[in-house]
C-alpha cells in the first residue's frame, strides 16, 4: 500500500467516521441536554423564538454599526476566506466526485482556473487573518492552541491542494496524497475544536436570539 | 538470419540508409530527452553495436508482451533493432522444444558470461515451493535465480515483472513477485505497462547497445525518458479537465464531444507512461484517445487500486459500513452524555 492508497482508504475513512461520531456525540449531548425552565414572563410585542433567532442570525451577517470600524478588517476578511472555502470545497469537480461518492449527490463545477484562483485568494485571506491575530495585542491574549491549531489544520488543504494541482514540491500522487491526509487531520479535528462553529454557528446564534428577544432585547 | 557483425551492416543490408538510421536514432534519443549531440553519438555507437545476446524468460504472463513487441507497427526500424539482438532463448517465439531449448539458454549464458542480458515477461509464483508455473521441471525462481547469476543487466517487461501485475492482484493465489523482489545484485530496468509501449522496449534495449550501460531511472526503476511524465500532464483532453468539462458516463454528450475522462475513472493524473506522447501502433492512439480512461497499469498494484471506474478523488474501502457505524456509536454517546448531564443537575436541584 502505497501513500495515497493509505490516504484514499484507511486516512479518509477513520478521519470520516471520526468526524461523524464527534459531531453527532456532540450535537446530540448538546441538543438532548434539555432547556432550563424560564419562569420569566416574555415581554410583550416581541417575535416568537424561531422568528427571533432567525433575525438574530441575519442580523450578525453584518458587523454592528457601533463596531463597523473597528471589525472593519475582520468581517471583510472573514467573509472572504469562508466563502473562499466554500466554493473550493462545493465548486471543484473532484471534490463534488468524492462527495458523490459518499452521498450520490452531485452539481455543476466550476472552471478549474477560477477554483484556483479562489483558492489562492482564499489562502491569503487566512495568512492575513493569523498576521492580525499576532500583530493584534488583545486578540494575541486571548488566542490560545485552539485557535492556532484551527488555523493549521484549515490552510493545509488548501496549500496542499494548491500545491497539488501547481505540481509544486513533489510528484502529484505525493502531493494529492499529502493533500488528502490533511483533510483527514481537519476531518478528525473539527468535532473538537473551534472548527465545529461549522455546526453550532446558526444553531448558537439563533439560541442568542430567542433568549434575548424574550427579554426584549 | 544472416550473420552480421554490427548493426550498422544489417540495417544496410535492409536498404536502411545512414541518413534514415541517424533520424530515427535522433527520434529515440528526443524520445528519451537525451542531449542533440548525445543522440548523434547514439547513431553512431548504434550503429556500431555488436549483437547483444538476449535471454527472454517467459513466467506468470499473458505474452501480451511479446504480442506487443513482436506486432508493432510493421516493419519498423524497432523490429530490425529487435531481429538483431541475439534472442537467444524465447519460448514463446522459437520454434525448437524440450532439452534442446534448455541447453540452448545454458550454451548463451556460458557463451556470453557476464554481457547477456536477461529480460523478464511475467511475475514468478513463490508460494507452495513455487509450483504454479514451471518449465522443464524447474520453478520460474529456479530458473529466474540459475540465468540471472551471470547477466550483465535485467529487464523487466511488462508490469507482472516489474511489479508483481496481476497475477499479484488480492488475494495473489500463488504469492507471486516481481524480477526486482528475487534479484538484488544486478541493475534492474522496469518497463512495465499492460502491455508495454513497444517503443519503450526496443528505445532501452538500443539504449544499452548503444552505450553499454543503464539509462537514468526513476524511484520505480523505470526509465526516466518514458516514464517521467505522467500521462494526464500530457493528455490533449487535458483542456477540458482545466474548463471543469468532464464526461459522466462513457456514451454522454461529453464523451461524445472527448471531454476528460476523469469523473469516470480515468487514473492518468497518477500514471507515468508516454502513452499521450508516443501512443500505440505507430502513432495512431492511446486508450484515452480511443475513449477510456487510463487503467494506470504501469503503476504497481494498478488492479487493487480501488475500482478502475472509481475517480481519483474517491474514497475506497469500507467507508458506508465504518461511518454509518460512527453515527450509531456517536449518537448513543451523545444522549447518553445528556442523560448523565441530566441526572447531575436534577440530582444538584435536589441536593
Amino acid at each position: 500500500m502505497d501513500l495515497l492508497d493509505f490516504a484514499r482508504g484507511p486516512a479518509i475513512n477513520v478521519a470520516m467516521a471520526v468526524l461523524v461520531f464527534g459531531v453527532l456525540w456532540r450535537l446530540f449531548a448538546l441538543l438532548f441536554l434539555g432547556k432550563p425552565v424560564d419562569r420569566t414572563i416574555p415581554r410583550l410585542g416581541t417575535p416568537g423564538p424561531f422568528w427571533a433567532g432567525l433575525r438574530e442570525i441575519g442580523r450578525r451577517m453584518l458587523p454592528h454599526p457601533t463596531f463597523a470600524t473597528a471589525e472593519r478588517f475582520a468581517f471583510f476578511n472573514g467573509w472572504v476566506f469562508h466563502v473562499g472555502l466554500a466554493i473550493v470545497v462545493f465548486g471543484f469537480r473532484p471534490h463534488i466526485l468524492f462527495i458523490k461518492n459518499l452521498t450520490g449527490l452531485s452539481w455543476p463545477a466550476l472552471p478549474s482556473g477560477v477554483i484556483y484562483a479562489v483558492g489562492a485568494i482564499t489562502a491569503l485571506s487566512l495568512i492575513a487573518a493569523l498576521v492580525k491575530r499576532i500583530t493584534s495585542p488583545v486578540q494575541r491574549f486571548i488566542s490560545t492552541f485552539d485557535d492556532y491549531f484551527t488555523w493549521v489544520v484549515t490552510i493545509a488543504p488548501v496549500l496542499t491542494g494548491l500545491a497539488a494541482v501547481g505540481h509544486v514540491g513533489a510528484r502529484y500522487e505525493t502531493l494529492l496524497a499529502i493533500h488528502i491526509l490533511s483533510i483527514a487531520v481537519l476531518l478528525i479535528w473539527l468535532p473538537f475544536g473551534k472548527l465545529f462553529h461549522a455546526f453550532l454557528v446558526f444553531l448558537s446564534r439563533g439560541q442568542t436570539g430567542a433568549f434575548l428577544a424574550r427579554r426584549g432585547v | 538470419m544472416a550473420e552480421f557483425a554490427t548493426l550498422g551492416e544489417r540495417l544496410a543490408e535492409h536498404g536502411i540508409s545512414r541518413r534514415a538510421f541517424v533520424k530515427y536514432a535522433s527520434y529515440l534519443g528526443s524520445l528519451m530527452a537525451l542531449a542533440p549531440e548525445v543522440s548523434r553519438s547514439m547513431a553512431a555507437e548504434l550503429a556500431k553495436a555488436r549483437r547483444q545476446s538476449v535471454i527472454w524468460l517467459s513466467f506468470q504472463e499473458c505474452t501480451g508482451c511479446t504480442e506487443s513487441i513482436t506486432r508493432s507497427y510493421s516493419p519498423t526500424l524497432e523490429d530490425l533493432i529487435f531481429d538483431f539482438i541475439s534472442l537467444d532463448y524465447h519460448e514463446t517465439l522459437m520454434a525448437a522444444s524440450g532439452e534442446g531449448i534448455e541447453h540452448a539458454r545454458k550454451e548463451a549464458m556460458a557463451a556470453n558470461k557476464g554481457k547477456y542480458i536477461v529480460a523478464v515477461d511475467g511475475s514468478i509464483p513463490l508460494k507452495d515451493g513455487g509450483i504454479y508455473s514451471t518449465s522443464a521441471g524447474q520453478s520460474n525462481l529456479a530458473i529466474l535465480e540459475e540465468t540471472c547469476k551471470d547477466a550483465f543487466a535485467v529487464i523487466s517487461i511488462g508490469t507482472c515483472a516489474a511489479f508483481g501485475g496481476i497475477p499479484k492482484a488480492k488475494p495473489n493465489p500463488t504469492g507471486a513477485v516481481s524480477v526486482a523482489d528475487i534479484i538484488k545484485d544486478k541493475p534492474i530496468i522496469n518497463i512495465p505497462g499492460c502491455p508495454p509501449i513497444p517503443e519503450a522496449m526496443t528505445g532501452t534495449i538500443a539504449y544499452l547497445l548503444a552505450f553499454g550501460k543503464v539509462p537514468e531511472l526513476d524511484h520505480l526503476g523505470r526509465p526516466k525518458a518514458f516514464f517521467g511524465d505522467n500521462i494526464h500532464d500530457r493528455c490533449y483532453r487535458r483542456p477540458f479537465y482545466e474548463r471543469g468539462q468532464f464526461a459522466k458516463s462513457f456514451d454522454d454528450e461529453g464523451a461524445r464531444a472527448g471531454w476528460c475522462l476523469y469523473e469516470v475513472g480515468c487514473k492518468g493524473p497518477v500514471t507515468y507512461n508516454a502513452c499521450a506522447t508516443t501512443k500505440w501502433n505507430g502513432g495512431v492512439s492511446f486508450p484515452i484517445q480511443s475513449g477510456h480512461g487510463c487503467l494506470g497499469c504501469s503503476e504497481p498494484d494498478f488492479w487493487d487500486k480501488g475500482g478502475f471506474y472509481v475517480p481519483l478523488s474517491g474514497s475506497v474501502g469500507p467507508t458506508a459500513k465504518l461511518v454509518g457505524g460512527a453515527a450509531i456509536a456517536g449518537a448513543v454517546a451523545g444522549l447518553a452524555a445528556a442523560a448523565v448531564a441530566r441526572h447531575r443537575k436534577s440530582s444538584l436541584n435536589k441536593g
